[in-house]
């Protein structure tokens, strides 16, 4: 089965249309390393934020540790603004199983109590295996549960999707 | 050859015991994740969820104020549960074998061990003995090994100094009774520090501490010319008394560290103690607070790389 993956760049300029009335200067940014960290650092600067953005690396909120181990570290998490009564968005790359956006939340909610959350993701791929959804969905697509959809970002900081079928 | 025993068969983390024979790029993993969990105690909730539901037994059969502290704030900040146990007043005392002590603590179901000891080799004694699912790790053992000291001291290094293979190191004192310096001088040839030097008298070092792939000097002014980075060495009190010294007073004039002698390294030089110090005997006031002096720094990184093998350590079907 072949999926037709759509051009990432089109999808993210889908995204930046569909949240420019959304946004103020007000609103936090966040973005999960990594692929949804690239997407926030773009979002970030051509919606003209003001709020520095931040950045999480939820290896130490992953539900798999116990099977799994510590996932090898990409950065620290960092988030440079107060988030006690922030409107925050929430930004990712592939909205999968949604264990990762929980470990995410439950993170944010370690440095404060925000107003709000909203989750904006690239691509929704379906296959959620808890009570989480997106508000802002660049494209939405059928990918069997097995494969693997995977953000990347060349060198000219164009970005791009690919699909590993499973195994 | 026997395999590492601190390793598991996948070539991950079992125990912490040495630093001895730890590849490269377990120690590099280490101080990485500890970067990461440096910014974790910054925040307002100080605490991951990763080791929730788990026990953690420091085991101290020889008093450390400190690092016992220093490993239950660690634990803690990985939610999990800490007991400690002072052995030397307890079962030890009543005849309980160490075997039998951690037996009786696995039936508890405890799932890590923090042991410090004063015979060398028994936090491997305890590693060797226990269930796959159990982790010790040594917190100093005899005048063997200090991992996490000296993985906190490389840390320390890493945070000022940034590239290992372009650095000058001394070691200072008393290393013939030092774990610290022995755990150290591992974690520094591994990470390939060109040059590590020993400084001391004749009868604090130890003999053939150049097999360890140290330079060593008698005379403290030429050994400190021109390094990035001094770790003094506490003089164990214990040891003045004993004949390897002259006294403190004489210590202290050839090998105490002065604004003077500092002055001969490079003016960037960071000074490190691993604590506790003995102002006036290894190092002076002056310098102990002077704006060299990376101490304090020191004690607050302890607790994220001590953090950083608990979560090493603690995750993962074993």
């Amino acid at each position: 089965m072949s999926v037709a993956l759509p051009d990432a760049e089109r999808v993210y300029a889908e995204l930046v249309r569909q949240l420019e009335p959304l946004v103020t200067p007000e609103t936090g940014m966040v973005g999960i390393q990594t692929g949804g960290a690239w997407v926030a650092e773009r979002l970030h600067r051509d919606l003209g934020l003001v709020v520095p953005l931040g950045t999480l690396n939820i290896s130490f909120y992953r539900d798999d540790y116990a099977s799994s181990g510590l996932h090898a570290n990409v950065r620290p998490s960092q988030i440079p603004f107060d988030v006690n009564g922030r409107r925050l968005l929430l930004v990712d790359d592939v909205l999968f199983t949604g264990r990762t956006v929980r470990g995410a939340m439950n993170e944010l909610f370690d440095y404060g109590r925000p107003e709000s959350i909203g989750l904006v993701v690239l691509v929704d791929r379906g296959g959620r295996q808890l009570p989480i959804c997106a508000q802002i969905v660049g494209a939405t697509l059928a990918v069997p549960a097995g494969a693997k959809l995977d953000l990347r970002r060349d060198g000219a900081g164009r970005l791009s999707l690919h699909l590993e079928p499973g195994g | 050859m026997a395999r590492n025993l601190q390793l598991n068969e996948k070539g991950e983390l079992q125990h912490l015991l040495t630093i001895e024979g730890l590849p490269r790029e377990i120690i590099v993993r280490i101080l990485d994740t500890a970067a990461s969990f440096v910014g974790v105690t910054e925040r307002e909730v100080k605490k991951v969820p990763l080791l929730r539901g788990k026990s953690v037994f420091n085991l101290f059969f020889e008093a450390s104020t400190r690092t016992r502290t220093t490993f239950e704030i660690a634990a803690k900040r990985l939610s999990a549960d800490v007991i400690n146990l002072n052995i030397s007043t307890s079962s030890q005392s009543k005849g309980e074998t160490l075997l039998d002590t951690i037996d009786n603590l696995a039936a508890m179901h405890a799932d890590m061990f923090v042991v410090r000891h004063a015979a060398s080799g028994a936090a491997h004694l305890i590693a060797r003995h226990v269930a796959p699912h159990h982790h010790v790790i040594n917190a100093g053992d005899g005048r063997h090994a200090h991992p996490t000291q000296g993985l906190l001291d490389a840390y320390t290094i890493r945070h000022y100094k940034q590239d290992f293979t372009r650095l000058s190191v001394a070691v200072v004192g008393d290393i013939l009774h030092s774990r610290v310096a022995r755990s150290l001088i591992h974690a520094l040839t591994t990470l390939g520090t060109p040059d590590v030097r020993a400084i001391g008298p004749q009868t604090l070092l130890p003999t053939g501490v150049e097999s360890l792939g140290v330079r060593v000097f008698h005379d403290m002014r030429e050994g400190l010319r021109d390094v990035d980075v001094i770790v003094m060495l506490r003089l164990q009190n214990e040891r003045m008394k004993g004949p390897l010294l002259p006294s403190a007073q004489e210590f202290f004039k050839c090998y105490g560290l002065t604004a003077e002698k500092l002055a001969v390294a490079k003016p960037d030089a960071i000074v490190m103690h691993p604590g506790p110090m003995n102002r006036g005997v290894e190092i002076d006031s002056m310098v102990a607070d002077g704006r060299q002096a990376v101490i304090l720094p020191q004690v607050t990184f302890g607790i994220a790389v001590r953090m950083a093998v608990m979560s090493l350590l603690g995750g993962g079907a074993a």
